[in-house]
């Protein structure tokens, strides 16, 4: 990173009120996003979806986002008030979440979505956001852009879906996305193929990309640089070809838990947490 | 002990027919696991519940199934329930939530009239190495991975030959998932159970099982041993491309996937 960092967040907390106490979803989370793939790796509870949306301001009723410093290019992101967040959201920082079933709305065309992305961000004619909707499924890889323009979410299958919000997500040409668990929905290699038209439009525009997910190997193999979260706190950063040269005990206990393909075992090595992983700091390779 | 011999599964009728098993076989020997790998609607499950009888009546099955030496007809014998066990892979949808534990595992001794209940309900849950405490909670009161333990337990109750296993660990977090398959395979050893395991996950079929088919709309494309695939050498082009898609993400890999239809 040479340049000013897209997203800066320091000392990041989330915390909710609860009727048996406080509950700490993300205690002191740290890191930079310049134009590259990070990944946020960790078990279901680690924190890693309350932290992308703690960015957005997402966060669900009852819960408190704290931090020393959260900016986006130099904005300060906890300061900003509902009307500059919506400039934000989807023209700055658009996130893609995991199942197009539930993010896409069911009553309105497919067309219609994607160019309302684009409206509510551009002034411009209909007929320029047609014309860039239909580039734009283009780019996402649909091969029957007209065909699918026109129809209805429930029309189309899982990995188009997915495509979908991809287009939906950049056509306002956002410089972060945010991805949570965007492909975990699909099967394996139509998830490939997805991620595939995700890595070359981040690569071909300059954008940064945070990825959100539980599954080691491919967070491995697709992203930059990776955090590994767990119980709300970042245990290990590393390169995401160093991953496999990790030291933190609970990143190398997740990696001898997976079972492999080509090595034939008659036990897997299971976790053992270590409450002090909690309270020291993480690791930074 | 479980031979399947062209096997067929029909839903619907006429103009919406949908052929979502196509001559299906298998011989699995005993104290062995086999295993069905595929993409999403590719027939794994439904040769499951073809075997276990659960398609109910909008399902035609055709072709033949002998288990332990008795062939299925329509109706499936009380023995052969007792015999054949099922593990499914959302825990939290197959485990009644107004039910305790306890309730949940003494049902299938008393539909199979076995005497000993109770001890029979600490027991499995010893065995799933979960202690007698858990016996009056509910499911909403338990962990993903604890769920999935009742519903081997419930399994385990019935003293059973052979354990059909559909997506047993994909509900859950890898750390959880190696203490299932680990649980899994002590089960067998001790026991000698009988497995088929349907995964989509190559990684976890390969762990579990010493042969396994790839299925691709309804039809099995490749039968081959675990050591092909630990070898990285199956025959056919489309296991070859599975086979490559579960390694990971590699950008110029991904050009060069082909469409099977």
């Amino acid at each position: 990173m040479t340049e000013t960092p897209l997203l800066r967040v320091e000392d990041l907390h989330v915390t909710y009120d609860t009727p048996t106490g406080l509950v700490h979803a993300v205690s002191g989370v740290s890191f930079e996003l310049g134009r590259e793939k990070l990944g946020i790796v960790g078990e279901s509870g680690s924190g890693k979806s309350q932290t992308g949306r703690a960015i957005l301001g997402l966060i669900a009723a009852g819960g408190r986002v704290r931090a020393k410093r959260m900016e986006f290019k130099g904005m300060d992101l906890l300061t900003a008030d509902e009307r500059s967040m919506r400039r934000i959201r989807g023209a700055g920082i658009s996130m893609i979440m995991q199942d197009p079933k539930y993010s896409l709305n069911p009553v309105m065309t497919v067309g219609a979505q994607i160019e309302e992305s684009f409206l509510v961000h551009r002034k411009t004619s209909k007929r320029e956001a047609r014309r860039r909707t239909l580039d734009m499924l283009q780019a996402v890889r649909i091969r029957q852009p007209e065909r699918v323009y026109k129809a209805y979410p429930h029309e189309v299958s899982g990995g188009m879906g997915q495509r979908i919000m991809i287009a939906m997500m950049m056509i306002p040409e956002p410089d972060i996305i945010i991805a949570d668990e965007p492909t975990s929905a699909l099967d394996v290699t139509v998830q490939l193929q997805v991620l595939a038209v995700l890595d070359d439009m981040i690569r071909e525009r300059g954008m940064g990309l945070i990825f959100i997910s539980h599954d080691l190997n491919l967070i491995a193999s697709f992203c930059d640089r990776i955090l590994i979260m767990y119980g709300g706190k970042v245990m290990e950063q590393c390169t995401a070809a160093n991953l496999h040269q990790a030291k933190h005990p609970y990143t190398r206990g997740l990696l001898n838990c997976l079972p492999s393909m080509e090595r034939g075992q008659d036990e897997l090595p299971v976790l053992q947490r270590d409450p002090a992983w909690l309270t020291t700091p993480g690791i930074s390779a | 002990m479980i031979d399947m011999r062209g096997v067929n599964v029909v839903f619907g009728h006429g103009k919406h027919v949908f052929h979502a098993v196509r001559d299906f076989s298998l011989t699995v020997e005993r104290g062995q696991s086999f295993g069905l790998v595929g993409e999403s609607g590719s027939g794994k499950t439904t040769v499951l519940r073809a075997l276990a009888g659960i398609l109910g009546r909008v399902a035609r099955v055709s072709g033949e199934m002998v288990v332990a030496r008795e062939t299925l007809l329509q109706h499936r014998s009380r023995e052969f329930r007792r015999r054949v066990q099922m593990v499914f892979q959302d825990p939290f949808g197959s485990l009644h939530p107004r039910h305790t534990v306890d309730t949940i595992l003494s049902e299938p001794a008393r539909v199979h009239r076995l005497d000993r209940i109770e001890e029979r309900v600490v027991n499995a849950l010893e065995e799933v190495g979960l202690n007698a405490s858990f016996r009056f909670r509910y499911p909403h009161q338990i962990s993903g991975g604890q769920r999935q333990r009742v519903s081997i337990a419930r399994a385990l109750i019935t003293d059973p030959e052979i354990i059909l296993l559909d997506e047993p660990t994909s509900a859950l977090d890898v750390s959880v998932q190696a203490e299932v398959l680990n649980l899994l395979m002590r089960l067998k050893r001790e026991h000698g159970l009988t497995y088929i395991l349907v995964s989509h996950n190559l990684a976890v079929i390969a762990h579990m099982c010493e042969t396994l088919s790839v299925m691709q709309n309804g039809a099995v494309v490749e039968t081959m041993s675990v050591q092909q695939l630990r070898d990285h050498s199956p025959t056919m082009p489309y296991t070859r491309q599975l086979m490559t898609a579960s390694l990971g993400y590699d950008r110029a890999a991904i050009d060069a996937f082909e469409e099977f239809g």
